[in-house]
């Protein structure tokens, strides 16, 4: 499998302080990847770091070129949509400026038309909300808003952070379901960061464990599933 | 009753001065949160560069138009090369390099253009009209142009990618540049746009006050008034609280002329005008921190 993303000794400072030592790992093209850890291993770290939106050191490739060291901007149009923790949505603008930013350096032409109805086409719930301010959704309508926000940016790569944070269950299936549809259908890698576990190594092909800023476990998510230690571990039985 | 009439519109007249500075204010400071000092001087050096223009035997708005487009690249340049690198700097240091620019503009136009004062033209005929005898020509040419370029700004901002990406990117800077927005490149941008609307101010307000080194000083402090009292947060807020601002000057010179006619008592007067503008600043600012139309910035914590 030709690799999307590869991540060579990767480390990452908050100020003074060390929260990635030196992390490798690589993201092959087409599937979901899921990296487990407990609170403060550092998942959502890595996918800052990926963006460059933390001091780093290293190396990320991504599609075959060096990324480390390029604005977050840059990193973002070549093709590495970001959903951050928190959801990171524009509170005081409409759905549809929220998903209109995405797209700014397209202009608002047919093609941007195009991608914001097969957007909507995944969350008609959405579609329904356009003009509503994003501040007025529901939780669950604003994880949606995010990955729609994203699925703008066109990429191939989608680093997801905790999208399943705070949501009821029943809402979080309904968007896992949507995320592996995009990602049949649109053709989108994900790179899967989740505090559920269970959740995510069901969705994911791969699967990562990290542990205090390093990596200490991988293979197909079948495979981590079943082995003792993450069960007792992530799983909790 | 007709005084009282004479009295509001020049006071919307001064507004639509204040409302302009008020406007390039908000440019910077919805999108960096700082409060420039140095605006008023960077407008006084735009007039003087379409003053320069002018003298070239060039019309008003050609030498207004140029005027703008070379201040607008100096206000994005003053952004990439003097504040860039202050970007995570404490306000303090922002503070003194305003300060700095102050004080660099005005000796530089003094230098360059000494300190004489220069008569300065106005682009409106001087016809009279009905009710030319309330408000002169370059008086409502004044108000005309703010709400121009008002509406043009809403429709940049509501309208365009670029202005939705400037709007997101002063709102959450963090998720603009996960949305892939250059958000350096939109303060640099804001700048470009606060110098441009300066130097339409000046521009404006120079054949009233004519054209020296000092002729914003007392201008800007009325702008941040207006800015401060409209909210500062929305450049809608900040130009009503411009007009506001003018108007509210004029009336209370007026209600206390009234009052000392009727009386024979003075207790205020066009001296005080300032103080009592200043009074009512700080009174709306107590009741309504945001301003008049600003909104109370929430945070969940």
């Amino acid at each position: 499998m030709p690799q999307l993303l590869e991540v060579r000794n990767l480390a990452a400072y908050y100020g003074q302080s060390q929260a990635l030592h030196g992390v490798s790992f690589a993201i092959g093209l087409g599937g979901i990847t899921t990296l487990l850890g407990a609170n403060g291993a550092g998942k959502t770290t890595i996918l800052r770091a990926i963006c460059n939106m933390v001091r780093t050191s290293g190396e990320v490739w991504f599609d075959g070129r060096p990324i480390s060291g390029l604005a977050t901007e840059r990193i973002v149009r070549l093709g590495v949509a970001h959903v951050p923790e928190g959801r990171g949505t524009f509170s005081s603008l409409s759905v549809d400026e929220n998903l209109r930013i995405a797209a700014f350096t397209r202009g608002a032409g047919r093609e941007v038309q195009r991608d914001r109805e097969m957007v909507l086409s995944y969350f008609p719930r959405l579609a329904e909300r356009i003009k509503q301010q994003a501040g007025t959704l529901s939780g669950g309508e604003q994880q949606m808003l995010a990955i729609s926000r994203a699925l703008m940016l066109r990429p191939r790569l989608m680093l997801l952070d905790e999208p399943s944070f705070g949501l009821a269950p029943l809402v979080v299936q309904e968007i896992f379901r949507i995320m592996r549809r995009i990602n049949e259908e649109a053709n989108v890698s994900m790179l899967l960061v989740e505090q559920n576990a269970a959740l995510a190594l069901d969705l994911a092909d791969q699967a990562y464990v990290l542990e205090t800023g390093r990596i200490v476990m991988s293979g197909d998510a079948a495979t981590v599933k079943g082995d003792e230690q993450v069960r007792k571990s992530y799983l909790g039985y | 009753m007709e005084q009282l009439i004479q009295q509001v519109a020049a006071g919307l007249a001064n507004g639509a001065i204040y409302a302009l500075v008020a406007l390039a204010l908000v440019m910077i400071y919805s999108a960096t949160d700082h409060l420039n000092f140095a605006q008023g001087e960077m407008a006084m050096f735009s007039t003087y560069i379409a003053w320069a223009f002018i003298q070239t035997g060039m019309g008003f708005w050609p030498a207004l138009l140029l005027a703008v487009l070379v201040s607008f690249a100096a206000g994005m340049l003053i952004e990439r090369i003097i504040l860039r690198p202050l970007h995570s700097a404490p306000v303090l240091s922002i503070v003194v390099v305003f300060i700095g620019l102050l004080a660099i503009f005005h000796s530089m136009a003094g230098a360059i253009w000494t300190h004489t004062i220069k008569p300065f033209p106005s682009p409106f005929p001087d016809v009279s009209f009905a009710g030319s005898g309330y408000i002169g020509p370059h008086q409502i040419g004044m108000i005309l142009v703010t709400l121009i370029l008002l509406a043009a700004l809403f429709v940049f901002f509501r309208f365009t990618p670029l202005g939705l990406a400037m709007r997101a990117a002063a709102q959450n800077p963090v998720s603009a540049r996960l949305a892939g927005v250059p958000v350096d490149w939109m303060l640099a941008l804001g700048w470009g746009l606060a110098a441009g609307i300066g130097a339409v101010a000046g521009c404006m307000v120079a054949p009233v006050v004519y054209l020296e080194p000092n002729m914003m000083a007392g201008i800007l402090l009325y702008g941040f008034a207006g800015a401060l009292v409209g909210g500062i947060g929305s450049p809608g807020g900040a130009a009503a609280g411009g007009f506001l601002v003018g108007v509210l000057e004029n009336l209370v010179a007026y209600l206390g002329n009234a009052f000392e006619r009727a009386t024979g008592v003075y207790v205020i007067g066009n001296g005080e005008k300032l103080t009592v503008a200043l009074i009512i600043l700080i009174t709306v600012l107590t009741a309504r921190p945001s301003g008049l139309f600003g909104r109370v910035s929430v945070k969940r914590v």
